[in-house]
């Protein structure tokens, strides 16, 4: 068998990125993929006729610019195209919206409440600061508090002064912003309710917890510090689907003499002394390297692909522990026609921009309890998008792909796995929740993907479905994720490494976990370093 | 009238609404070209920019204000609210007279600068650049005012040059004579009311017309039929801005950051560092920023604000400032030749201590010809006070000319 | 009068007003208090709720009081005695099982073997950990970002004794302190009684659920590994010895004096104006009352910068804690314990789960159906709080929320109601022993204490609600915006909990800015570019 420098497990966005910066350094790289096709949670699929599902992740904002250009994403084939506001149906018949047209926009927000209209720029302006103080650790290692080595500290006093030059009251704002709930964080600037209950739903998309929980504010950071072409928090389109990203990160990684496998997983990774020597596949193919790399989530990682034996029992613990919790779903629905939500008496723009259907803060809350409760929220918060009417590819003329992300949906139902049945119950309650805003919604569905936390694991691998690879809590960001004194990219055994989203700075389709991780890797190898430094945003 | 329903869902189908003066900007409109003001349509230009200029310093200019935030603020505690809000002191501003002051926040940061308009008895109007609902109605909690946006019901012109006030005497406007710069003043315009103050953003005699939008077009007529021997025109908002430099005047998200608006660290301004000392008074026991302010007096300021005189004719559009051994120590905020002075001149932010008059500057100047770019180092001084202020302004009752 | 010396009014002579008052009194200030009530002692008080049965009306146990401020205030030779000591809790489960546990200890027939060794991990963790925060009581929260060296001074140390923890520990108190105490039971214990209880620990006088984060700050805040007291004469009898030692130490204490209004002259706090019209003058004020009746009521928003008053306002200070109190005619029975199991610390969150169900309802404005409960029989340790073969039997009842859906005329008998089923099912008979019952809704604690929210803290003690962050920033030191305005209270660093440290901070920093003649805070750094 022959026998490669490096072994990348996973080629989604972040394994590929990463496999890509080991080849461009000179590493001969092999990337392995279970499944018959790339991309991971970053895909296109073409699963009814001649549409093309985002069946996964279905938007791009957090895609590091600098990894795009580093990687050259434009030149195999990658087109961002951003589109432009929000809109917030009312259960009464109105609806909150937000358009590309700035004075458009305050205006739809003077009509729900003139002082909540001036309140977005205080806003923004603070959440702005959080976005700008965070840009600059993504493509950093995060330091290892614990550790003595020069570099930690001083990763620890860099950190200490960026945190510092924003100065006394920022820095509490700071402090604030990471230990707040999402619903306190917004009374401190908006009135009205249904303003309110559009921006919770940004503090936990993803995450198992409620807009009341403390934590919730940061998690909006994940939805707010990305860009398009320079546009803070704007989001865009994959011209092609998510997976166009993995498909020209993929095509630059052979292009630069890559090598990858689909269609078959690892079972293991393989040891020897201590020390990784490969990975054996599911068809029994075995590949040799004295560097391997995961992109699975870190429970997959090291309790399903790994002999506990080469473990320490504390470390498997933590794995065990690690916060990788379902709550969220997708339905996938191709559409013979455009959906009418009577509300928008057929606005052509909001109709293009992302719906959601939420009332309020407590009905938020209540969709968490169901959660808890472990049942999928009867009144879920879901986020719509129509991307067919921006990418021409998505769907044939006149016809429709649409993707709307359930939340919340639990791993299990009360304690037990999920059956067929209770899938097909989850999605018809989406469904009807949606044609009770757009009558004859449902005449329009010609096919539908219903996806929970089960299909999420099974095809993509996503551990409890939990689409960042882990929870973005507290416990588990910056130099505690993925689990503390393993933040640095490097497993427990030697020439092992992650580069998925349980590690800093997560999930969202970013790269800059891969990105990261490859930086560390080609550092042990003393090999010349291919990953971009971050831009600065001064 | 009243162009647009703040309550009508499908205003987006309108991006941006025509002002209440529309059918008559329309009108006069030469270039066609329009700008964005916030809700409004807005003339840049209606001839050429010099053109609408010179009607400005020579005879009389009307600009439409209506855009212009405003905000109404009223109630028994009107006053203690507004003591508390600006850094000036409000009492002196009595029911007739208007004031133009700054507000800041905590740390003494400018959030915006306006004018106060005290209409009537505890009844004010706060003209600015930014909206200030949410700060204002912030600051409201605690007193017993009313606070309410009133941009839409408002609208205003400003009629600003030498002839206006002949105009307005000749619009047949009994006591117009008497109204002192900063003063206001209420008649009757056919049956409903039509407020004036002797207020402006040029530096010049002129004044600001307030009324119902219903009645606006028929204001713009009379306005301009009493004007029609005595030069008036139209002029846009890129004249106003060459006005409004010449005067010497700070315009919010030029000129400095507002606060609300300012992300990072360091990059907003207080009021010593705009120049407006004078908009500052300790003597008040409590304002917004009074106690940063108190010690940005005592410790110094990291910035000032300058007017340069600058050597030569290129305008210093952006232009880096340093001192005579080289070293950066600002920048341009605002520049132009001035047509006026006849002069090269230019607003900017400097380091302290550079901002004293007499001061020896230099500015890199970057310029095209024919394409062609161009560097230039110019000599600068940093001057005192505006660079055009015609005795005219001041003068009760006005000059006809 | 010395030089030193200056004339202080302390508004409020709960108790940290009372350690405040005479902190300052023994470096020799004049200090007079003035308490709206006719006695002192604020929540820390003892009444009789019905005829022959006293109980501590506000907070019912002491775990926190600071031995150094007991020892300066000489506290025992002005009478504090106690009537128990190193109280364990005991977890009931409604089928009669039972555990208790004090520190690393666990006992009784619901504990399981391998829950008594992670115990002992667990307590060895949480009081190095809880000794952290413990140690952080007695320093005045530094400013940030400032080029104050004293700041950075107290952030090294922190950050030293963070380091002293040793890897493992350190890393641990970093992954967990910001998140909630469900998970990290979870964790470690597999007995569901054991990790009720401890999740009612973690949200206890909280708007928390266990799931919620910050449940670990707010069990770590209050972890004890010496168990809880119950002074002879309920918790009204340490105020009395506080109002006692102040008295003694010269500070004048004044009952049924309550303030109107502090008095600005111009830019400082110049007095106050009591109730009936007369107008102290002072050189310093000190409110113990909580932040937001402090800046909104006494003083007054317009005395304020417009962004301070908002971050005033936007404190959250709503209770959700109500107070039970059953007079009864014998010793309740609960199932398996003995007297002496029943003198302890009773809690009835018998899993995570049913104390997180009982808190979605306080989300909603709605009071718990199946409330959680700790719950103590004081008379069994004190013959004076009921006569003989009679009891007293006092509860916290979570949730109860402050603002209630309907408000709470009319609700609080649905609630007592509910304790009631349920204690029967606990202590089976008890309902035919309760021959009166009171229950405290934070709107009455509100009414009775003067705290605004009826909250035991003044304000949430939440990770964005502490330290430099308590009550909010710019007046994190006990210094506020005001010239000659201080702070003592609980919404202070660090906090309620009967411990003092907030009095003690205040005064220690009034005494330096009076000699050095700074009584006032200086604002807010500005952005440094």
């Amino acid at each position: 068998m022959k026998k490669y420098d490096a072994i990348v497990i996973g080629a989604g966005h972040n394994g590929i990125a990463n496999a890509a910066f080991l080849q461009k350094a000179g590493l001969d790289v092999l990337l392995v993929e279970k499944n018959d096709w790339i991309g991971g949670a970053s895909v296109s699929r073409n699963l009814h006729e001649d549409w093309i599902y985002s069946n996964c992740s279905y938007v791009c904002s957090l895609l590091r610019p600098e990894v795009y250009r580093a990687l050259d994403l434009a030149k195999y084939g990658l087109q961002v195209v951003p589109y432009g506001g929000s809109v917030t149906f009312s259960s009464d018949g109105d609806y909150l919206g937000r358009y590309t047209d700035p004075d458009a926009s305050r205006r739809e927000y003077q009509r729900h409440s003139p002082r909540d209209a001036d309140a977005l720029h205080r806003y923004e302006r603070d959440v702005m600061r959080q976005c700008r103080f965070i840009r600059q650790f993504l493509l950093r290692t995060a330091p290892d508090p614990t550790s003595f080595k020069p570099r930690d500290l001083l990763e620890l006093l860099h950190i200490g002064r960026e945190l510092w030059a924003l100065g006394e009251d920022t820095i509490y704002d700071t402090m604030r912003f990471y230990t707040m709930s999402i619903a306190d964080y917004l009374d401190e600037y908006f009135e009205n309710p249904l303003i309110k209950a559009a921006k919770a739903g940004s503090g936990i998309i993803g995450s198992a917890m409620g807009v009341m929980s403390p934590g919730t504010a940061y998690v909006l950071l994940h939805h707010a510090m990305g860009d398009v072409d320079g546009t803070a928090g704007a989001w865009g389109f994959a011209r092609g689907g998510m997976g166009a990203i993995a498909k020209a990160m993929n095509a630059c990684f052979e292009d630069h003499g890559g090598t990858t496998i689909t269609g078959s997983g690892v079972e293991q990774i393989t040891t020897r002394g201590g020390r990784v020597t490969g990975v054996a596949l599911a068809n029994g193919d075995e590949y040799h390297a004295r560097t391997v790399v995961s992109n699975m989530t870190l429970p997959r990682t090291f309790l399903e692909c790994m002999d506990p034996n080469d473990l320490r029992p504390e470390f498997l613990d933590k794995c065990r522990n690690f916060k990788i919790r379902g709550s969220s779903g997708k339905l996938n629905i191709a559409l013979d026609g455009l959906p009418e939500f009577t509300a928008l008496r057929g606005n052509p723009e909001l109709i293009q921009a992302d719906m959601h259907l939420v009332d309020s803060i407590e009905k938020l809350e209540r969709a968490y309890d169901d959660w808890k409760d472990g049942r999928w929220s009867r009144e879920p918060y879901l986020d719509m998008l129509i991307p067919s009417l921006t990418d021409p590819t998505m769907a044939p003329p006149g016809k429709h792909f649409m993707s709307v992300f359930v939340q919340y949906v639990p791993p299990k139902i009360e304690g037990r796995d999920w059956t067929d049945a209770d899938r097909d119950a989850f999605g018809d309650n989406v469904l009807n929740r949606i044609e009770a805003y757009a009558p004859g919604f449902r005449d329009r569905v010609m096919h539908v993907e219903v996806r929970t936390p089960r299909e999420l694991e099974n095809e993509v691998g996503l551990t409890e479905g939990n689409i960042f690879q882990g929870e973005l809590t507290m416990d588990q960001l910056l130099f505690n994720r993925p689990i503390p004194g393993y933040a640095q990219y490097r497993g427990p055994v030697k020439g092992l490494y992650l580069c998925g989203s349980s590690n800093h700075p997560g999930g969202g389709v970013m790269a800059a976990p891969g990105a990261n991780a490859a930086r560390e890797i080609l550092r042990d190898l003393r090999r010349p370093n291919t990953v971009p430094e971050g831009w600065t945003d001064d | 009238m009243k162009t647009f329903d703040i309550s009508d869902r499908d205003h987006y189908r309108t991006k941006v609404f025509p002002s209440p003066f529309h059918s008559r900007q329309a009108a006069l409109n030469e270039n066609k070209v329009w700008s964005r003001w916030y809700d409004y349509q807005s003339v840049p230009a209606y001839t050429c920019e010099t053109h609408d200029y010179f009607a400005g310093r020579n005879a009389c200019g009307v600009f439409d204000l209506t855009p212009m935030t405003k905000h109404r603020i009223g109630g028994p505690d009107a006053l203690p609210y507004l003591e508390r809000l600006m850094t000036r002191r409000m009492e002196k501003i009595r029911p007739g007279r208007v004031g133009y002051g700054v507000w800041c926040d905590d740390h003494g940061q400018v959030i915006d600068d306006g004018t106060v308009f005290h209409l009537r008895e505890g009844d004010y109007r706060l003209c600015s650049q930014e909206h200030q609902l949410d700060w204002l109605l912030m600051n409201a909690e605690g007193f017993d005012v009313e606070v309410f946006e009133e941009t839409h019901d408002v609208a205003a012109l400003a009629v600003q040059g030498p002839t206006s006030f002949a105009i307005l005497r000749d619009m047949g406007l009994p006591g117009i004579e008497k109204l002192t710069p900063f003063g206001l003043a209420h008649f009757d315009f056919e049956g409903t009311e039509l407020t004036i103050s002797r207020t402006g953003y040029t530096g010049d005699l002129g004044y600001e017309l307030w009324i119902d939008p219903d009645h606006a077009e028929r204001l713009w007529d009379r306005l301009f039929a009493a004007g029609e021997q005595r030069g008036i025109k139209p002029l846009g908002s890129k004249a106003l801005d060459m006005l409004r430099i010449e005067a010497g005047f700070i315009l919010a998200g030029v000129d400095f950051m507002p606060a609300m608006h300012t992300v990072r660290p360091g990059h907003t301004r207080s009021p010593f560092e705009l120049g407006l000392d004078w908009l500052v008074d300790f003597t008040k026991p409590l304002f917004n920023g009074r106690r940063a302010l108190l010690r940005e007096k005592a410790e110094g300021s990291r910035y000032a604000f300058a007017r340069l005189d600058i050597e030569d004719n290129k305008p210093a559009h952006n232009a880096y400032v340093f001192d005579k051994k080289g070293n950066t120590i600002g920048w341009v905020t605002s520049a132009m030749w001035s047509p006026s002075a006849k002069k090269n001149i230019a607003l900017a932010t400097v380091e302290t201590p550079h901002d004293q008059p007499g001061e020896d500057l230099q500015v890199e100047i970057y310029y095209q010809r024919e394409l062609q770019w161009n560097r230039k180092m110019a000599k600068a001084k940093v001057v005192e006070g505006p660079f055009w202020a015609p005795e005219r302004r001041r003068a009760t009752p006005p000059g006809e000319w | 009068m010395t030089d030193r010396q200056r004339r202080i009014i302390v508004i409020g002579a709960g108790h940290n007003g009372l350690v405040c008052a005479a902190t300052l009194a023994r470096a020799g200030h004049q200090v007079t208090v003035f308490e709206a009530r006719h006695r002192s002692g604020g929540a820390a008080t003892t009444r009789e709720f019905a005829p022959g049965f006293r109980v501590s009306a506000g907070a019912h146990l002491l775990h926190a009081l600071d031995p150094a401020i007991a020892k300066e205030m000489n506290l025992a030779k002005h009478g504090l005695a106690y009537a128990a000591t190193g109280l364990g809790t005991v977890a009931l489960a409604p089928d009669g099982q039972w555990l208790r546990y004090r520190g690393g200890k666990l006992e009784g027939p619901g504990a399981l073997d391998a829950d008594r060794e992670a115990m002992k991990i667990f307590d060895r963790q949480m009081d190095r950990f809880a000794a952290l925060l413990r140690n952080l009581r007695s320093e005045v929260p530094p400013r940030l970002g400032t080029r104050d060296r004293g700041a950075l001074l107290a952030l090294g140390r922190l950050g030293w004794a963070i380091r002293r923890l040793g890897r493992d520990d350190m890393r641990e108190f970093l992954r967990i302190a910001g998140i909630n105490v469900y998970d990290v039971l979870n964790e470690r214990f597999d007995n569901p009684l054991l990790k009720g209880a401890l999740s009612l620990d973690g949200t206890l006088g909280a708007h928390l659920g266990p799931r919620s984060n910050n449940s670990v700050f707010n069990l770590l805040n209050r972890y004890t590994r010496e168990g809880y007291a119950i002074p002879a004469g309920g918790l009204g009898a340490v105020s009395a010895a506080m109002a006692d030692a102040a008295r003694a130490a010269g500070a004048d204490v004044r009952t049924h004096c309550p303030v109107r209004r502090i008095v600005v002259d111009f830019d400082r706090a110049a007095g106050v104006r009591l109730e009936t019209g007369e107008e102290l003058a002072a050189d310093v004020v000190i409110s113990n009352a909580d932040p937001k009746t402090t800046f909104i009521e006494l003083l007054g928003q317009r005395h304020l910068e417009a962004g301070f008053a908002h971050r005033v306002r936007n404190i959250r200070s709503n209770g959700g804690v109500a107070k039970l109190h059953l007079a009864l005619d014998g010793l309740p029975a609960f199932n398996g314990l003995d007297e002496a199991m029943t003198g302890q610390r009773l809690v009835i969150a018998p899993d995570p789960d049913y104390v997180e169900r009982a808190f979605n309802h306080a989300k909603y404005g709605e009071f718990s159906k199946h409330p959680a409960l700790e719950i103590t029989i004081p008379s069994l340790h004190d013959n004076r709080l009921a006569a003989p073969g009679q009891h007293v039997l006092c509860a916290n009842v979570q949730w109860a929320p402050y603002h209630l859906k309907g408000g709470w005329n009319g609700a609080r008998r649905h609630l007592v109601e509910a304790c009631l089923v349920m204690l029967e099912q606990y202590a089976p008979g008890i309902r035919e022993q309760v021959l009166h019952h009171e229950l405290r809704s934070p709107w009455d604690l509100e009414q009775e204490f003067g705290m605004s929210g009826g909250h035991w803290h003044h304000a949430e003690l939440a990770l964005d609600q502490s330290m430099m962050l308590r009550p909010v920033p710019g007046a994190a030191q006990y210094a506020t915006p005001v010239n000659g305005l201080y702070l003592c209270g609980a919404g202070s660093h660090p906090g309620g909990g009967i411990m003092g440290n907030a009095g003690r901070n205040a005064a220690w920093v009034v005494d330096r800015d009076l000699a050095a003649g700074t009584t006032g805070t200086p604002e807010p750094t500005e952005d440094e570019a």
